[in-house]
Parts: C-alpha cells; structure tokens; sequence
C-alpha cells in the first residue's frame, strides 16, 4: 500500500491545491510553445517536484508517466567508472547528479550533449524538445555548474532543463541569468490543513478538527512532513480525537531529551554522556545540520532572552563549520561545550 | 548578411497591419520557439549594445584583417560571448564558420590533454582556401580562431599548456579568452593578450535594447516597466532579456497558445507561423500589459513591505524582546522560500541608505553582512544564518 504521500500527490495542474496563480503561471508556460529553462526553489515539502511532475504532463501528456529506470556506466577521465542511475522516460530524464559527488562534472557533460544531439525520435510528440530534471541543483559543484552554461544556451532548441534547488544562494549567477526562477512557497498552516482534512475524508478516517490544526503547526509548513505525521496519528490509534498526541520521531525525541541533559548540568561528564547520544544521531544517518538546528530550537525556549541571540550566533557559526569540516562530532560537541559555557557565565554574572 | 534588426520596418508592420507581418515572419519554425536570448543575440558587430570602446577597436581590426590574440573579461550578460561570435561571422561568412572557429566552452572537456591535442591540432591546421568570389563579400582573413569560452574555469595547467601554442602558432592562429574574473587567468597568458574589459550595461542603452525588443515582440510594457527590469537585472542584459521574455508569456501567454493537432505537411507549418504572429498582435491590441509587480515576482525580488516588516522586527526595544519577533519573521520568510541571497541584498541596501544609524554602527553591520554571505556561498544552512544576521543587527542596532 503506498504511502498518502503518494497517494494522493496530485498529478496535473489543475489538481494542485495551493498556489493557484503558480499553476496558472506554470500552465500557460507549457502552452505557450517556447518553455524557458526553468529553476525551481522552495523549501522542501513545499510541493516542487509535484509541480514539475504536473508540468511535464502538461507538456506532453500521460507519456511522461510511464518511466523506466535506466542505469549508465560513465567513464571520467582518470578511467574510473561511475555507476549512475536515470529516471527516464520517452519525452523526459531525470537526474541526481550529486549521487556521484565530485564527479558530477562528467555526468552532466556526457549526458546533457547526448540527450541535446539527438532530436525528439517521436513524431507525435508535442514538443520538440526534451526535458532533463535536475535533482538537487544546489549541490552541483562549480564545475558542473560551468558545464551547463553554454550546453544551455546552444543546445537550447533540443533541450530544456528544469533544475530543482532548495535555495539559490548555491547556483552561480550565469546559471541563474539563464534560467526564469520559479519560487514556490511553503503552503500555509491553513492550506495544510485543507489538505489533511480532504485526505482523511476520502480515507474515510474520522475528522478532527484541531488535531489536522496541530500537525499543520508542528510540521514547519512541511505538507509531505505533515501528511506522515497525519498518517502515523492514525495507524497508531483507532479512533483520533483532537487531544490524541502526535508522537514525534524517534530522533527528535532524542534531541529534545539531549536539551534536557545540557539544561540540566554543565560539566565535562555531562559533555561526554550527550557525545554518545549525538554519535547515536549521526549514525542513524540524522543530517548534522538538521541535529544542530532541532538542538539549538530546543534550547532558545528554555534560556533567558538575553542569551539568545549569543546562541544563534555560535549555533550558525558551527553550522557554517560543519558544512566545511569533514568530522561533523567535532562541531556538534563544540556547540554543546559552547552553549554550556555561555549559560554558565551567565548564571555567575560573569562576562562571556 | 540578413540582420534582424536590419528591417525595422518588419516591427511597424507587424504592429499595424496583422496579415502582412508573415511576410517578414522569422524564416525557420524554430526561431518562434527560441528563448529572445538567443533570438536577439547580435548578428553583427554593430548590433553589440553599449561596448563602444572594444567595438571600436575590434572594427579597426576587421578593416586591417589583423587580430591581437583577445581576452574578453566583465561580469555575466555583458555580451562577451556574442561580440566574438559576431565578429567572427562577420570575418568568415556562414560557409567558411566551419572551419575556420573552434569553439570550445566549459562544457567541453577541456583538460590538459585537450589543449595539447584538439587545440593544438586544431591551431597547427593548414587554412583552407574559401570557395572562388567568396572573399568578395566576407574578409577571410588567413588566420583561424580559436575561442575558449569560460576561461576561468580552466585548470591552471592547462592554461600553461597554452602558452608555447598560443606563440608557435600565431602565423595561422587567433585565441580568444572569454572569462568573468580576469585574475583567475594566469599572467602568461594574460600578457599575451590584448584586453578587453566589458562594462555592466548603462540604464540608456539596455533600455533601448529592452524596448527594441519589447516592440518586435509587441509586448506592451508598463510605463516604468523597463526601469524595473534593468534594475532588477543589475546590468546583465541577459538576465533582463529572460524576465523580459518570461513576463510577457506570463500575462499573454494563454492566447498565445497556438493549435498544434495534426500538422499536414511543410505548408502547415508556415501557416502556423502566420497564426502565431496573429495571436502575438491580437494580444498586444487587447492590453495584456508586462506590469511592474510581475517583473519583481519573476525575478524573486521580495516585497518591500516584508523586508521593511523585518526591520520593524529588528528595531530595538529591549535586546532580549527582539527574539521572539526576529524569529517569527524570519521563520516565515523562510518558509515562504524566498532566497537568503536575496534577503541579505535587499536588507543590505535598506541599511546601508538608513540616515538614522551612525557611521559607526553601518561599518560594523556591514561586517556581519560580508559574513554572512560568505557563509551562505559556503552552503550553510539559510535559517540559521539569516537568524544570526538579524538578531546580530538588531543586537547592533541598540547600542548607542
């Protein structure tokens, strides 16, 4: 059985929920015959690649439904082989070329010229041009990012690219000068729960008003966050009403619980018990970035309004050295060590 | 050479009389479905907007038939790009293009071993003779260009490589290096060249191009429209031409929107275009207006009133009260998916004009904001950081 997520992803324009002028925008960029090259960025759970996807089908019909996966073997220049995995179907591809990390270089060059150099083999197509998805657009290196430049340009009657990013701050500017921007928002806590409400009613589930309300809120505006949360309140109880609890995950839990444990003392022992907890986050493959975050948001309620803007500032400071170094435990732990520090001057008057 | 922009009259019949712009209709199908980038891109060197100086300098070339080794360096959307390629098709003709160009990008592999064997073979190539009366209409000069687009992002050692080339065949040869950032090239190479710097577009003369463009595309902008557009483009005229293209889609594109089902034969293509260029007209005739609001949508900028609305947020009351309204602000604004990079421009150019704050205070503020956007380029995550930033101003903002 699959997923609501899933399940109830909307397959065509007309079918989206939210953003209606986006839609309309996107429908008439599909009609109008010269579809520009496209890069998509939101926050995730927001609905971008549902959109892309009701695009293509606008584009070319119930074609692009019908996908295969296709695995090709690249080879870079130091003849090592790289295995890749492409989401394909007849009118379009789709790609994650930070699957390969360093080598996306070569992916994006061998492919994107293979797809630009061959025209459209179906006659009864709508379009003349294919269309390549890029996942994960913000985590292309430089390099790759060059290679589109001009393969954008002069492939341009064959080929179409929609990338997908999470924010633009990572996609260099001739990249961007090239491409119409198209944001796509968070839904509101309102359109959430709009949408909780129509899924539990064609799942025949019991409607709770207030319930659907808290997971809008809790979920941060995510809807494929909120659609989980919203199944798992209803596999774990029979009957919902609008106090039943939503369980959190596993690792928030444990992060809300490590909050506890620094609140509670500040010493060297303390350091070293939550060191075994965070090494607990990371090896159940918890993003550092997504552990620092929840961590510091737990602890901003619990401390004096003062020290605030001290622990924003040093929890983006270790952020901004986790996306640098390599051994993520080492910043996790100086954050703690640090927030510890901060506290505990506060509390004894001194300077810190 | 067939100009675009040659027959003006080709946008004053179109906009008066419907049936007769089939006539001067684009040649190919495809051009209708071009983006205007390409489209519009220069066909000849004096189509090249606002580079006065190195047009000049390079027309004073084409008449001697000598060319210096170039190096084409200035930001993006500048028209680096289309000035050697104008040049060179004004040099060679469209026959000759073949043979006498390589052109080679960063979407070329173009590692020292390519500059050793493709650019070498190609530079150590005998010139070919053009076909009898040919030279009559374009100059073929006997020397080969070769340009290398995006040069910066080159290795270091394959420019080294190109050194002893770039001498040993200059008999036959011509480089052109197309790059960004000058500094990234190295000083061998750069000596070897006679540089061309192309400026950031002036508001005139990327105006003009606009509504040149604007006019064959019978796109009706509001009146301010265009003023928006170059500043939101920041000078890069490709960017502009992009918004340009994408607004005008977006207000008319509907009607646009041509019958595509069974196409007969060739005959029908043309017709279509016929149509197409009707449907351009009648929407241009009913007022679907290219509006202000739509341009700073599709170019991501942010409304004023929510950045002003994070300075509201920010301004100071007590320093520890401003948290609560800091984060709920930017939480939204996050969650809203506006770009970080964005947020820190606009708030940057808020702060900077802000009378109120002390020199002081703006020199200190400006060091969070070269912080800042260090860290974003570096990837880190925008909700933390565009936190730190605020509440760091707004920490700033209350001292005295």
């Amino acid at each position: 059985m699959a997923l609501l997520v899933d399940k109830y992803r909307p397959r065509s324009l007309e079918a989206l929920t939210y953003h209606k002028d986006l839609s309309e925008r996107l429908k008439s960029l599909a009609q109008s015959g010269d579809f520009p090259h496209l890069l998509v960025y939101g926050p995730s759970g927001a609905g971008k690649k549902t959109r892309i996807i009701a695009t293509l089908r606008e584009l070319y019909g119930s074609g692009v439904e019908k996908i295969k996966i296709d695995s090709r073997v690249f080879q870079t220049t130091s003849n090592r082989n790289l295995e890749f995995n492409i989401v394909a179907s007849v009118y379009h591809l789709e790609i994650t070329p930070s699957d390969v990390g360093n080598f996306d270089r070569v992916v994006i060059q061998d492919l994107l010229k293979e797809v630009a150099q061959t025209q459209q083999v179906d006659q009864s197509a709508r379009q003349r041009f294919k269309v390549v998805v890029i996942n994960e657009a913000d985590h292309l290196s430089r390099d790759a990012q060059a290679a589109l430049r001009r393969t954008m340009e002069k492939y341009s009657p064959n080929l179409r690219l929609i990338l997908l990013a999470n924010s633009t701050a990572n996609i260099i500017a001739p990249i961007r000068s090239r491409t119409l921007l198209v944001r796509v928002a968070a839904p509101t806590e309102a359109d959430i729960c709009k949408v909780l409400g129509k899924v539990g009613k064609q799942e025949g589930w019991g409607e709770a008003e207030g319930l659907n309300r808290r997971i809008a809120r809790d979920s941060g505006r995510n809807l494929r966050r909120a659609l989980l949360m919203f199944e798992a309140v209803h596999a774990q109880n029979e009957k919902v009403t609008d106090k039943t609890p939503i369980p959190p995950p596993d690792w928030e839990a444990l992060i809300a619980q490590i909050a506890d444990d620094i609140m509670a003392e500040h010493t060297p022992a303390r350091i070293l018990l939550v060191r075994a907890k965070l090494y607990d986050l990371l090896s159940h493959c918890i993003p550092p970035t997504t552990v620092l975050k929840t961590l510091t948001f737990k602890l901003i309620p619990k401390i004096d309004d003062a020290l605030k803007a001290e622990v924003i500032k040093w929890s983006a400071f270790y952020e901004h050295r986790i996306r640098l170094g390599s051994k993520h435990i080492f910043h996790l732990e100086a954050f703690v060590a640090k927030f510890m520090r901060i506290l505990e001057s506060y509390l004894m008057g001194m300077d810190f | 050479m067939a100009s675009f922009f040659d027959n003006k009259a080709r946008a004053a019949a179109a906009a008066t009389n419907g049936a007769s712009s089939s006539k001067t209709a684009p040649p190919k199908e495809s051009q209708n479905l071009q983006p205007w980038v390409e489209k519009y891109r220069p066909r000849s060197l004096n189509d090249v907007t606002a580079q006065d100086h190195t047009i000049t300098v390079l027309q004073r070339t084409l008449q001697a038939t000598n060319l210096p080794h170039m190096l084409f360096y200035g930001p993006p959307g500048t028209g680096k790009t289309s000035t050697i390629l104008a040049l060179a098709k004004e040099l060679y003709g469209p026959e000759m293009f073949r043979s006498r160009v390589l052109e080679l990008n960063a979407s070329d592999e173009r590692g020292i071993s390519i500059v050793r064997e493709k650019v070498k073979d190609f530079a150590r190539m005998q010139l070919s003779n053009p076909p009898p009366h040919y030279k009559d209409r374009y100059p073929c000069p006997p020397y080969k260009i070769i340009i290398l687009d995006e040069a910066d992002s080159m290795t270091q050692d394959a420019q080294s490589a190109l050194r002893r080339t770039m001498e040993t065949y200059s008999k036959i040869t011509r480089f052109c290096l197309i790059c960004n950032y000058v500094t990234r090239i190295i000083d061998p190479l750069a000596s070897r060249c006679s540089k061309f710097r192309f400026k950031p577009l002036d508001q005139g003369n990327a105006k003009k191009r606009l509504e040149d463009i604007a006019e064959n595309e019978n796109v009706i902008l509001e009146a301010g429209a265009v003023d928006t557009l170059i500043k939101c483009s920041e000078g890069d005229l490709r960017k502009a031409i992009t918004f340009l293209q994408s607004a005008a889609r977006l207000v008319g594109a509907v009607k646009v929107a041509q019958p595509k089902a069974n196409g007969h034969s060739k005959k029908r293509k043309i017709i279509e275009d016929d149509e197409y260029e009707d449907a351009m007209d009648v929407d241009g005739t009913n007022g679907a207006m290219v509006t202000i609001r739509s341009i700073e949508e599709i170019a991501g900028v942010i409304p004023n009133d929510v950045v002003d609305g994070l300075l509201k947020a920010m301004q100071p009351s007590s320093r520890g009260a401003a948290y609560e309204a800091v984060a709920e602000q930017v939480t939204d604004l996050v969650a809203d998916g506006w770009s970080a990079t964005q947020v820190v421009t606009q708030l940057y150019q808020k702060i900077v004009y802000d009378d109120t704050l002390s020199d002081k205070q703006k020199i200190k503020i400006v060091t969070v904001f070269s912080d800042v956007d260090k860290r974003l380029v570096d990837g880190s995550d925008e909700h933390l950081t565009i936190l730190d930033l605020a509440l760091q101003i707004s920490g700033m903002l209350a001292e005295t």
